[in-house]
């Protein structure tokens, strides 16, 4: 690294345009990683996806309900392990804009079908003691800054209120953690019996359930049995992985993946061409110098290397900074924890990002480094005669 | 010389010097045009959106819901509301009687045509009236559907969106078979993206027994609209929640599109400072290698304010060309452009098409102008403050 005080040195020459290029290469990886996070709060739910679990709705959409007592009836179908049935309680905390999800269920069956939230020992105990008891995750609780012991009213206009109340009235009795960064714990879940008795409307229905497989290899069988056990009823039946079930709520969203990349494509032809030019226009400035270099000895190849390095010094300062600065941004949480509940750049797309600051640092390069190698000591010490 | 030719002969000169340095000018003014086109493609998303909640919506016109109930998914009406709310007074009426419809709103799952994959389309239960209710239904293709029949006609949007919902096709959806009997448009608004069935069909087929979702009705007049919520308001037999439809669905949008407005400006926002360091080196440059020349003009008399402003006018033009390069390019590309999405309030699909609207235009331009004005600025200053004798005598 005897060079690097001249690349050092050459950077420092025009401190100003060394900074301002730094700055805009630090400004496209920090939306970089932004916007990798935005996509990973869209797909996180996918790659998380239980690979044994199976989620049931009712055909036609998971608005409709189905009838409480198709839990027992998928549970005693050969293969499935488990069966947690679930419900959209669609809560209300003081005003629509304060949206979560809260959603009943029965906590011994629910906390065994997913492992991957983590409630203290302690604190299922005393939710199993607790009727109106509540648990709520950790996203969920730094939100409000609820902390257990605390009451959360909620108004929820699809069941209507508990009868004489003019709300329901939930107890924290414990807040779980994800086992992931990507797990969701923007959410609450109640129990399924206190939500029973209290709701005016729909008694004995649930909204749907998840199923868990004894072998993950026959999970497709399995769903079709499910589906078919139902068939030609009134409720017909929908099983389909978790995974797909969660692609295909996302995708329901729009192609966000598309505009995402088109708008990346946009930042990084800008980018590029910025960089690629100003690198351009270092080497075509100090011609002479590169002549005076290559005259006294230096070779095409040390030439090619130094430019070249120079100007990967350049992207990796500002695309590093970039991504750094986009990961402490990221660990503050989600800005709209409604919208994007869970908010984090994920590892892998750090490294693509660090993949593509060197890619843009060679690439920026690698015309003047090769303008640079070819020049003739006497053309460049021509030059400016 | 006056102060104000020098002004324009010095800018000129300039303006005219830019083919010179092509590379450098071409670079800063398709940064410009990148974050007008991001802007702008974002932010016409939006507007497309709420321009398809909305275009359904007019003030003279009102929705009724259970009271608490925030769409109408989560709301219900039994037979006696609905018959009440249709004999309040305010609503305008015709031959046939009061233009209220009670509807039911239920949502199906549908293949989209793009991608095979499943999303939650609406489908809407409506009475008779609901034709001169909103006033703007057209068909495009085939015929209203027959009353009690199992038929249903298909908004244009959701037509072009989901597979199976092509005239005369026959479409089975759970237990009950649904014959496509026509394609409506309702003027670009969220009916666009529904199917709609007779009530009295839907009810039994979703184990509804006599029950509806919401009351839509148009008013006697727009100042109407209080005399209509009081007659519901105060009736002790009701408790509903009465808003003017054009209000409704702007709420109803209000989720979604702030949620894309936000994300937008942010990312617009953090290119436009990308673009902004692009600029500046640009200009810096530009200045730099032209300290000869502007030295030689102060030399032969020239101010430094006519100096400062050449350089202003020139970061100005590459932005502006750059600015309108972008906001066309967006243009060309989105405007009409049709995608669907899901309303998050309704949780089910609306269609509807990018909207490069001429504020949005103006917009860009606002933008690239203000990115060419703070780009040029500083590098300005330092022109005009170049010692004239060192500025000679650089190489």
């Amino acid at each position: 690294m005897k060079f690097f005080g001249l690349i050092w040195s050459n950077l420092k020459r025009k401190k100003l345009r060394t900074v301002l290029t730094v700055l805009s290469i630090l400004v496209a990886f920090l939306l970089f990683g932004l916007l990798s996070a935005i996509k990973e709060a869209f797909t996180a739910g996918v790659t998380l996806a239980g690979k044994d679990r199976l989620m049931v709705r009712h055909k036609v959409s998971i608005i409709q309900s189905l009838p409480e007592n198709y839990e027992q009836r998928v549970a005693q179908i050969p293969g499935v392990a488990a069966v947690a049935a679930q419900s959209w309680f669609g809560g209300i905390y003081k005003e629509p804009k304060n949206f979560f999800g809260s959603i009943p269920v029965n906590p011994e069956k629910f906390l065994a079908m997913f492992p991957e939230y983590q409630l203290p020992p302690a604190q299922k105990e005393a939710w199993q003691k607790m009727r109106n008891g509540a648990v709520i995750g950790r996203t969920l609780a730094k939100r409000f800054d609820f902390k257990i012991g605390d009451r959360i009213p909620l108004t929820s206009p699809i069941w209507g209120q508990p009868a004489g109340q003019s709300q329901w009235d939930f107890e924290v009795a414990g807040i779980f953690d994800g086992e992931k960064k990507g797990t969701d714990t923007s959410g609450m879940f109640f129990r399924y019996d206190y939500f029973d008795e209290g709701r005016t409307r729909g008694k004995g229905e649930i909204g749907w359930m998840s199923v868990r497989v004894k072998n993950p290899d026959q999970i497709a069988e399995i769903a079709k049995k499910i589906d078919d056990e139902f068939a030609n009823s009134p409720y017909e039946t929908k099983a389909e992985s978790e995974a797909a079930m969660i692609a295909g709520f996302a995708q329901q969203i729009g192609d966000i993946g598309t505009i995402m990349m088109a708008v990346m494509g946009a930042v990084f032809f800008t980018i590029v061409l910025v960089a690629g030019n100003t690198m351009g226009q270092v080497v075509r400035e100090r011609t002479e110098e590169i002549g005076v270099l290559k005259a006294i000895g230096f070779t095409n190849e040390l030439v090619l290397g130094l430019v070249l390095l120079e100007s990967c010094v350049v992207a990796l300062l500002g695309g590093l900074l970039g991504l750094g600065l986009a990961w402490l941004l990221t660990l503050g949480g989600s800005p709209v924890p409604s919208m994007l509940p869970v908010f984090y750049v994920p590892v892998r797309d750090l490294l693509l990002g660090a993949g593509i600051v060197l890619l843009l640092g060679i690439v920026s390069g690698i015309f003047p480094a090769v303008q640079a190698m070819r020049l003739h000591i006497a053309d460049a010490l021509r030059r400016h005669a | 010389m006056n102060w104000l030719s020098q002004i324009f002969s010095v800018a000129f000169f300039n303006l005219r010097t830019i083919p010179e340095r092509k590379g450098a000018a071409v670079t800063a003014a398709i940064g410009i045009a990148g974050v007008v086109a991001v802007l702008v493609s974002v932010l016409a998303i939006a507007e497309g959106f709420r321009r398809a909640m909305t275009g359904s919506g007019s003030p003279e016109m009102a929705i009724v819901l259970r009271s608490g109930a925030d769409s109408e998914l989560t709301s219900g009406l039994s037979r006696n509301d609905v018959r009440m709310i249709a004999d309040a007074a305010g609503i305008a009426r015709n031959a046939q009687g009061p233009l209220a419809s009670a509807e039911l709103f239920v949502i199906i799952n549908l293949a989209k045509r793009s991608t095979g994959m499943d999303a939650n389309v609406p489908l809407r239960g409506i009475e008779a009236q609901a034709y001169d209710v909103r006033g703007n239904i057209e068909m495009v293709q085939g015929r209203r559907f027959e009353r009690g029949k199992n038929e249903i006609i298909v908004g244009a949007g959701a037509a072009r969106a989901f597979a199976g919902l092509d005239l005369d096709r026959d479409l089975r959806v759970g237990q009950t078979t649904w014959r496509v009997v026509g394609i409506f448009t309702a003027g670009g608004g969220a009916a666009d993206s529904e199917i709609w069935t007779d009530a009295a069909v839907l009810q039994p087929a979703y184990h509804r027994d006599d029950n509806f979702q919401s009351v839509t009705a148009r008013l006697s007049s727009v100042g109407a609209f209080q005399e209509f919520k009081d007659a519901l308001t105060t009736n002790p037999q009701l408790q509903v929640k009465v808003t003017r439809l054009s209000d409704f669905y702007a709420e109803q949008s209000t989720f979604t599109t702030d949620f894309i407005t936000k994300i937008g400006v942010f990312i617009a926002g953090l290119m436009a400072l990308g673009a902004l360091f692009a600029a500046l080196n640009t200009m810096y440059s530009a200045v730099s290698a032209r300290t000869r020349e502007i030295a030689t003009l102060r030399a032969l008399g020239f101010g430094s304010i006519p100096v400062v402003f050449s350089v202003l006018a020139e970061s100005f033009a590459l932005a502006l060309a750059g600015g309108a390069l972008g906001a066309l390019a967006a243009y060309f590309v989105f405007n009409g452009y049709t995608a669907t999405t899901m309303n998050a309030q309704t949780f089910s699909q609306v269609t509807f098409a990018f909207a490069v609207t001429p504020r949005l235009l103006l917009l860009a331009v606002i933008w690239a102008a203000v990115l060419g004005l703070i780009g040029g600025l500083f590098p300005a200053i330092r022109a005009a403050r170049l010692p004239i004798a060192e500025g000679l005598r650089e190489t």
